[in-house]
This record gives structure tokens, sequence and C-alpha cells, in this order.
């Protein structure tokens, strides 16, 4: 652990992430260039929210990390325990006990509260690419705030299948003001960040941009008038614990196609489980 | 400039250009140029390649930087000086009052996303949320360039070129501007096609009664769209009058050759 300066990145670094993070935070999901650095793994691993956290996590902070809901995978384990190694602070499973949530793909089902910080790993920031593929151009274009082409995509969805089928990184408003690609989270958890709590931080690492929702700010999901916004719906719930609410997902179980549906929020669905457990017993 | 039909007598111009001037070079791009330009009139400016036709449009239509000079635009909202507006300004009239037709309409499309999504493209820029309505503008207008309804959900990189060229009179129309800006509309056409989508053009232009910049090279086509034409050499307009006049009774001695070298069929 004394190998490393605490989390990893040297100080200067980190004042400089925070001067972006500050720039984010007031200028609610504008991208803010920051210099990004060579972390000890390969882009596309989350390299841009392990610097966000570097730069905002302190000795009393506890950390959680979660890849598409589950605490458990290659990825979530990695990262928790790359910070545990250049940082020695505690860590948990638990949403309600941490004080920074790093993840990649989802929002977890337990509402976040005040003072949390949850950090998103970020693959591609400009919402704008897919239809304009100049930087300087989508740069012009939010500055202007020239956001028609955005339904662009929408529309083509509701052509193509009859109803909106874009189901991850759905364009929102943040604030009234800017678009803002809210990472690849399901379109589920949008609701989630309309008014959070808690603050959300966004890092992309290849590309080098920060960009943040401060506490209590509003995030519209793009639609139209006759195709207004709507989350996915199951038919069935979680297998383990039930829960008709959650986000899940569906797992083959044989050759035969047998299939059954789990909360992808691992933590959410294994306090409920162990409840239901104590409730029997 | 004298006035030439009681059509525009008594008329602010809509755009006006007064000694404006782009050089890349000793006559290399277009310089002291004045010109008026009335609603729902068509102007075509001609000239061999490199006398600065294209230069002039981009000017006019506020894409490019000028050195000097002015262009005054009659917008919706007032009179405005073109190159002194703010970017944002600019562009909203590019994007709401104006359209502009390439050459080639690869340049004027998005290929990877449907006709119907090109057209409706605008309507959304200007604010329009309701699908539905989006839908019915999108096949009203591949209708009215003459596009097979059907095809309004199939990609313009599976049209034809002169497929393309419609769509993109399409896309430019739909949101009723007064004024549109064509750089060879007709260019790459075959010369069936062509002629068809000139007399597209010819009638919605006069259908809508909006505004055109024209240029050209082709001197037929010219006789076919415009009202006025302006003669452009080695940067310097050198000749300017209506369609038929400069036709029929060129002055300068490079508008007679350029008349002369029309191939007669």
């Amino acid at each position: 652990m004394n190998e490393y300066n605490f989390g990893y990145l040297d100080e200067h670094t980190k004042r400089i992430i925070r001067r972006s993070l500050l720039k984010a935070v007031s200028i609610p999901g504008y991208q803010v260039p920051f210099p990004g650095r060579e972390m000890p793994m390969p882009y596309g691993w989350g390299t841009g929210g392990i610097q966000v956290t570097a730069s905002v996590i302190g000795h009393n902070d506890c950390l959680k990390v979660i890849d598409q809901g589950a605490d458990d995978t290659t990825n979530a384990v990695s990262i928790r325990n790359f910070f545990k190694r250049v940082c020695g602070i505690k860590t948990t499973e638990k949403t309600s006990e941490a004080s920074i949530i790093q993840t990649r793909h989802r929002i977890p089902e337990t509402a976040l509260r005040a003072g949390q910080i949850l950090v998103y790993q970020v693959p591609i920031p400009e919402p704008l690419r897919f239809i304009e593929p100049r930087e300087t151009e989508t740069r012009t274009m939010h500055a202007m705030q020239e956001y028609g082409v955005m339904h662009l995509k929408l529309y083509e969805d509701i052509a193509q299948f009859g109803h909106i089928s874009t189901a991850y990184a759905y364009p929102v408003r943040v604030n009234g003001r800017y678009i803002m690609d809210p990472s690849p989270i399901p379109k589920f958890d949008n609701p989630k960040m309309h008014q959070m709590p808690a603050l959300q931080l966004f890092g992309a690492g290849r590309e080098k941009r920060i960009y943040a929702v401060p506490p209590y700010t509003d995030v519209v999901s793009l639609d139209f008038e006759d195709h207004p916004f709507e989350i996915q719906q199951w038919d069935e719930s979680c297998a383990l614990c039930g829960s008709e609410v959650s986000f899940l997902d569906e797992m083959i179980t044989d050759n035969e196609g047998s299939r059954l549906y789990l909360c992808s929020d691992s933590e959410y669905c294994a306090t409920r489980t162990e409840i239901m457990q104590e409730g029997a017993a | 400039m004298m006035m030439q039909t009681d059509l525009i007598l008594n008329q602010q111009p809509l755009m006006q250009a007064t000694q404006l001037t782009r050089l890349y070079g000793i006559n290399k791009g277009c310089q002291q140029i004045d010109l008026e330009l009335y609603a729902g009139e068509v102007l075509g400016i001609v000239g061999e390649s490199g006398s600065g036709k294209s230069t002039l449009l981009r000017c006019l239509a506020g894409i490019e930087a000028i050195d000097s000079g002015t262009v005054d635009y009659d917008s919706s909202a007032g009179l405005k000086r073109l190159h002194d507006l703010a970017e944002s300004e600019r562009r909203r009239l590019i994007r709401q009052e104006w359209g502009f037709i390439q050459q080639n309409p690869r340049d004027g499309l998005h290929l990877d996303m449907s006709a119907g999504a090109n057209i409706g493209e605008r309507l959304m820029a200007q604010g329009e949320r309701h699908y539905g309505k989006i839908r019915q503008q999108a096949l009203d207008w591949m209708q009215r360039v003459e596009l097979d309804p059907k095809r309004i959900d199939d990609k313009p990189k599976t049209f034809s070129g002169g497929m393309q060229q419609r769509l993109q009179i399409a896309r430019n129309l739909v949101s009723g501007p007064r004024l549109l800006f064509m750089d060879e509309p007709t260019g790459g056409l075959d010369v069936s096609v062509q002629a068809r989508v000139l007399d597209l053009i010819r009638k919605l232009v006069r259908e809508l009664n909006v505004a055109v910049v024209l240029v050209t090279h082709d001197i037929g086509v010219a006789r076919i769209l415009a009202d006025r034409l302006i003669v452009m050499r080695d940067s310097r307009i050198i000749e300017t009058g209506l369609t038929d006049q400069i036709l029929e009774d060129p002055q300068a001695p490079y508008t007679q050759l350029l008349v002369s070298s029309i191939l007669r069929v």
C-alpha cells in the first residue's frame, strides 16, 4: 500500500480532475475535457470512473462497485480490490452503507440518499456522435442547443419498430439545457436520475471527458408527444426474491430453453431473500 | 441595378450584397460583388469553373467568412447584416428560413437515416415533437417530389442519384424556407433525370414562391430555372440581366462565348 499515493493518482492529477468535476457540477450535463491518465488497466474497463473515484475518495469513505448491477462480477471485484489496495479504505456491497458507488450499466434499486456519490463509467460521452462524428461540430451544436437531431434516432425507432426501441444510453436533457448520454444504463434507470438526492459523476477515460448531474436536478428523457417515454416492464418476477419492481435479467437454464428471471441488482436481491428467509424461519 | 419585372417593382430586396469581397488569391474567389435578390425570384449565377460562383454562394449563405463588403438579409425578424450576426443567429437562419441544396446529395443527406427521418429532421430541429405529424409531412413531401411513399423507411443510400436529389429537395422545402441556395443541383445527374428534376424544382419554386440563388456552369439549367442571370468571370460580375436578355443578346465578349458554346441537339 505504501508504494502508491493514496488513490493511486498523484495529488496534482487529482487536483486537475477535481477542478474538472467542479466545472462539471456547475454546468450540469456539460462535458468537461480533462487530462485523463494512463491507468493500470485497459480502456473500456472503467478507467474514467476509476479516475473520478480516485479523485473524490477520502480515508473515511466506504466504496461499493457494481457492474451490470452485480457486486460479484469480475469488473466490480477487480475495481473494488484495486481501491482496497491503493487506498486501504472500507468497501461494502450494501448500497445504503456506501458513500461512493462506482457503477457500470446500472443504478442501484435502493434509492440513493443525499451525501452519496454515484460514479458512472462512460464509454461514449457524446450523445450527438451517432449523427455528427465531428467533435468540433457537436460542441457547437451543444453550445447553440441544436438538439433537433436527437429526435431522429427516436423517429427511426418508431418508423422501424412501432415504438421507441432504444433501451439503453437513452438520451436525457439535464436541467433544461444540455442533452446528455446517461452512459449505457437501461432506460429503466433513467427516471431514477431525475431529482436524485445523490451527486452523479460521469467519467469517460478513453474520451477524456467528465460530466455531472448535481443533486436534485431535473433529468428528462427525450420523447415524442404521441410516443411518450416508457421504461421496460416484465410479466415475470424475480425467481429468487420475487421482486416485481426491479430490473430483471433473463437467464437460460438448460438446453430446452427454460429460463428464469433474476434481479440484476445482486445486493437488492440478496437483502430481500435474507429478509424472506428470516421471516420463514 | 435596373428593375426587371412589375412583380418586383417597389419591393425591398430579400437579400442585398454590397461590394462583397472574399479572395483566396489574386482574382481567386469573388470581389466587388453587388447584387439584389427579391422574394420569389430565381437568380442564376453562371460562369466557368473557378470563376468564384460557389464562393459567392457560400458568402451569401453565411457559410463562408467575407473579407469586406456587406450582405443584408430581410429576415422574418427584420433586416439583418449577415456577417455581423452571432453564429447562433446565423445558424438559426440557415436552419429555419433557408435551405441549401448541394450538388452531391450525399453531402446534404444522412445516408444512414431513413428518407422519412431526412425529411423530418428540419421539423424536429424547429421543435416539432409529434411523431404522427412529422410522419404525415414526410409522406406528403415524398409525393410532392415524386418519390414512392412506400420507400419512406428506406435509407437514401439505396436510392438512385436522381431520387437522392429529390429527397434533398424535399428535406429542404419541408420547413417552408423563404430562400433556397442551390449549388449545381443537377450536376451529377444524367440528362433525362436532370430534366425531370429541373421540372420539379421549377414547379415547387413557383408553388411555394421561394427565392432561389442558383449556381451553375450549365447555361441550359440557368435558362430553364432562372429569372435573372449574373455572369461571373475571374471573381467579378461581368454581366447581369434578365435570363432571356442575356441569352439572346449577350454584351460582354465572355458571355457571348459562353452563350454560343451551348450545345444544340
